[in-house]
């Protein structure tokens, strides 16, 4: 368990560009590009229509019944959603070339030789790399993507006070260690339903003497085409936008934040403006009934075969 | 003497050359060994063996254990280097000591800060602002920490300038060679090492062609500088080479008896160069 820590702890050195600070970063600067839009506006809403004017249906008075209150604070908790799925997006991006990467670029420096002079198995070397994708990068970008979205609250709680509406006491209704609870307790199943694309990168990342991208990228994509070109040909009863969508897409597309929502059931069903009937029918409980859908489990099958090849080759892989 | 490896008939074919051809040795504990050959004789594939980096044909028992089967519990007791430029450029060097403390049981940090202290690296630095022989350095201070049974160099020296060089060989004979270490060291600057092997294996095409200690070798092999006059008795006696050196002959004898070599000139041991460039003739050709 210690060796498996320091693993994940020496991937965590080695990527702690792509994993932390790319996300504090892409974090910055939409805040930046938020903050300029924000005093754009007042400038531009100065010179053209003599200041900005909120609409007849924006109401922040001081005697907000009790469902305004917590219609705010429920959107601002879908704000806090939406910055952290902007992030974690991000981290998507760099998990995906992080994985493709994590078993070849130390066979291509030859820096494997060092590790490997050491007792860590494969398996826990392959294993550290797989939670370092699947699980520590996310966190990180879940909690730094919560971080921005409050901070985004704020700058608009400054904005509108230099309108004279104070809208701090919204900012209370907000429930920020909820959601990043909520968006914790969903990493499992972000990393389940990751598992096919992770392990797929994987696999190209520990078998591939060169260039893993490319054949990462055009062995499912060629697949596709051949299948889809079978398809127009009408030579065999392949639905080909199945296979793009269930096959490619799971290969590759994986890490999308909340991609399993397909398969996924509500319970709840929001009715126009109601905030907060819409982040109660997208509770852990609708997420979470994407794991009745076969499709998640037969991915990450798929993805658990890819690893354990993974682990072959990065046991087996001969460089001479 | 126990044997630290014990190889039988050990073959490796790669898709267009033969890389081992039924290699057979046996390397003792507290030995320092010399594998030495030209390039693609097989070296760096009987070691990857040995530290179950590759798959092979025929026997093999390091410290005990299977290296195809058992890897990770050998490399407790096992160490390479495998040249110097293998450690990842990324890492810090106090990161390098940290991870290597806590992942490796036989580590010793008292050791390590020890021998880093006595360099010029800073903690802080990153292995890709290091010279190559500083590098070598790291590496050095964090293997000869490691209490293993076995250490497998291959090529450390490569590219190092004369300094580092004399230093690296000399740090692993005062601080951490003793007789329960056993040292396996491929290179092709053998003059370096020669004084310090106390075995010597030369490689060629996959077989081993010779396997002594250096005792024996300075009794089994001659070299006798011979005048004109006695040259031709020389040739009579089946010498493994003849060279020429200012009018006279320098003959390298082997398994001849010395009174007979002594009555032809001066007899002297041969260098491991002089004797790898006569066993090897023709390699290239």
């Amino acid at each position: 368990m210690k060796t498996f820590y320091w693993l994940v702890k020496r991937e965590f050195w080695e990527h702690k560009g792509g994993f932390f600070w790319a996300p504090v970063i892409a974090g910055i600067v939409f805040l930046v590009l938020n903050g300029m839009g924000i005093i754009l506006g007042e400038i531009l809403g100065r010179e053209h229509w003599g200041g900005l004017k909120f609409g007849s249906d924006v109401h922040f008075q001081n005697n907000m019944s009790v469902q305004d209150l917590q219609n705010a604070g429920a959107g601002i908790d879908i704000m806090l959603y939406a910055v952290a799925a902007i992030i974690l997006g991000i981290t998507a991006i760099v998990v995906f070339f992080y994985c493709l990467g994590a078993l070849y670029d130390d066979r291509r420096d030859r820096s494997i030789l060092f590790w490997k002079s050491l007792p860590l198995s494969d398996t826990s070397t392959v294993l550290s790399k797989l939670a370092s994708a699947a699980i520590v990068a996310p966190v990180i970008a879940l909690v730094v993507g919560v971080i921005v979205g409050l901070a985004m609250m704020i700058l608009l709680a400054i904005a509108a006070s230099m309108h004279g509406v104070s809208v701090w006491s919204l900012l209370i209704e907000a429930h920020p260690i909820r959601v990043v609870l909520h968006l914790i307790a969903l990493i499992p199943l972000y990393a389940i339903w990751a598992l096919p694309t992770l392990g797929w990168l994987l696999l190209c990342s520990a078998w591939s003497k060169s260039k893993p991208f490319l054949w990462a990228i055009a062995l499912p994509v060629g697949s596709g085409v051949i299948v889809s070109w079978f398809g127009l040909m009408g030579l065999a009863d392949l639905s080909s936008n199945w296979y793009w969508k269930n096959v490619v897409g799971r290969m590759l597309g994986g890490l999308v934040p909340g991609g399993w929502a397909g398969n996924s059931t509500m319970t709840v069903f929001p009715g126009h403006n109601d905030p907060v009937a819409l982040l109660d029918s997208l509770d852990l409980a609708f997420h979470y009934s994407a794991m009745g859908s076969p499709s998640l489990w037969i991915g990450a099958a798929a993805g658990a075969v890819m690893i354990a090849g993974a682990i072959w080759f990065r046991r087996w892989r001969d460089e001479s | 003497m126990t044997a630290v490896v014990t190889a039988t008939g050990l073959s490796k074919r790669y898709k267009s050359s033969q890389a081992l051809d039924g290699a057979t040795f046996q390397i003792g504990s507290g030995r320092i060994v010399g594998l030495i050959g030209p390039n693609g004789a097989g070296k760096t594939t009987a070691l990857k063996a040995i530290l179950g980096l590759t798959t092979f044909e025929g026997e093999l028992n390091v410290l005990g254990l299977d290296p195809r089967k058992d890897r990770d519990k050998l490399m407790e007791q096992v160490c390479f280097i495998a040249d110097v430029a293998v450690l990842p450029r990324w890492i810090r060097v106090k990161d390098a000591v940290d991870f290597v403390a806590n992942t490796h049981p036989r580590f010793n940090r008292a050791k390590c800060d020890a021998f880093l202290a006595r360099t010029k690296l800073q903690p802080q630095q990153k292995v890709k602002q290091l010279s190559k022989g500083m590098i070598v350095q790291l590496h050095l201070a964090l293997v000869m920490s490691i209490d293993a049974r076995l250490l497998v160099l291959d090529e450390p020296t490569l590219g190092l300038d004369i300094l580092y060089r004399k230093q690296f060989y000399q740090s692993l004979l005062e601080d951490y060679f003793d007789e329960d270490k056993t040292i396996l060291v491929t290179t092709h600057q053998v003059e370096e090492i020669e004084h310090i092997l106390t075995d010597l294996m030369f490689i060629r095409d996959g077989k081993i062609v010779l396997d002594t200690d250096m005792d024996s070798l300075g009794e089994r092999f001659a070299e006798v500088l011979v005048g004109a006059e006695f040259a031709h008795a020389a040739r009579e006696l089946k010498p493994l080479d003849e060279r020429q050196v200012f009018g006279k002959s320098i003959f390298l004898f082997d398994n001849v008896s010395r009174p007979e070599l002594e009555r032809l000139g001066e007899v002297r041991r041969p260098s491991i160069g002089d004797l790898f460039v006569a066993t090897m003739k023709g390699t290239y050709a």
